[in-house]
């Protein structure tokens, strides 16, 4: 297989897994920040909805991981922890986070794409401040996986 | 106010495994949004794009797919424009800090029992929920 008909198939591979993830928010009415700021309200009227979204995709995705070999585990420090905590910060002001926000780019709303602009200069910031001087990741696996070693974990 | 809607919840978390794991097992890569959007915009040196960009893509096709079939998707938005800007700006930047928002973390990194999505998750659930108490009612003021 030719370098460009690998570009091309891992990308319509891509498009298909994006597609699915898509219509899984979607349907799970993820796009929806009143239902996620619902699950997130505990002390309010509670929806669990967003507990059973999760539950069945951690199903599906651990079976994935079955078939595959896991990247190595790495270090708890302190970007992880104060970097979830901003993220969290503001997930609970707008009920968005970057999937939903992305795919409900697709009503045309332009409370969602302020949101995504924003999103987007947020990640711009870091990466020429705080994430100037990271590590890059590490090549791409080469060739097509019969047993594939992902890259880098999250 | 939203209901308790556990068929579609379980449907669709089952797509988005699904999403995941196409893209794990035929890709050998992790479906983490927030990773593939700032690895689209800002990459690092010489790395492969075309595929990040068809991912990315795929979310709005997905989401107007599932509208269509169900006659449009609520989107329901209570912030104000200020709001949405700061919220954006903290998740952006917070979710490349920590390596991770609710997919690359909450699902990918969760489902493997990696030990840092397993924390970053904690941490994020755990400030998102104080978030919204203290925006709800403790400023807001709701019962």
């Amino acid at each position: 297989m030719s370098r460009a008909e690998g570009v091309a198939g891992s990308s319509i591979a891509a498009l298909v897994a994006g597609t699915v993830f898509g219509a899984g928010l979607a349907t799970a009415e993820m796009t929806n920040p009143a239902k996620v700021l619902s699950f997130l309200d505990v002390a309010g009227a509670w929806d669990p909805s967003l507990g059973l979204v999760m539950a069945a995709a951690l199903a599906v995705m651990a079976a994935a991981w079955l078939r595959t070999t896991p990247p190595p585990a790495r270090e708890i420090d302190a970007r992880l922890l104060g970097g979830a905590a901003l993220f969290g910060l503001g997930w609970g002001l707008a009920g968005l986070c970057p999937g939903p926000a992305i795919a409900a780019l697709s009503t045309g709303r332009g409370d969602v794409a302020l949101f995504a602009a924003s999103l987007i200069a947020g990640a711009g910031l870091f990466r020429f401040t705080l994430g100037a001087s990271a590590i890059p990741d590490p090549a791409p696996v080469a060739g097509p996986p019969p047993t594939p070693t992902p890259r880098s974990s999250p | 106010m939203t209901t308790f809607t556990p068929w579609s919840a379980l449907l669709g978390g089952a797509l988005i495994g699904a999403g995941s794991a196409i893209l794990l097992l035929r890709l050998g890569r992790v479906a983490g949004i927030s990773g593939l959007l700032a690895g689209a915009l800002f990459p690092d040196g010489d790395r492969e794009r075309a595929w990040r960009w068809a991912f990315l893509l795929g979310l709005p096709i997905g989401a107007a797919l599932v509208s269509v079939a169900s006659r449009g998707l609520t989107v329901e938005v209570d912030a104000s424009a200020g709001q949405l800007v700061v919220a954006g700006l903290l998740v952006g930047f917070g979710t490349r800090l920590g390596n991770g928002c609710t997919s690359g973390h909450g699902v990918c990194g969760v489902a493997r029992g990696a030990p840092r999505s397993l924390t970053a998750t904690g941490v994020f659930m755990s400030v998102a929920i104080a978030t919204v108490f203290v925006m709800r009612h403790v400023i807001g003021g709701a019962s």
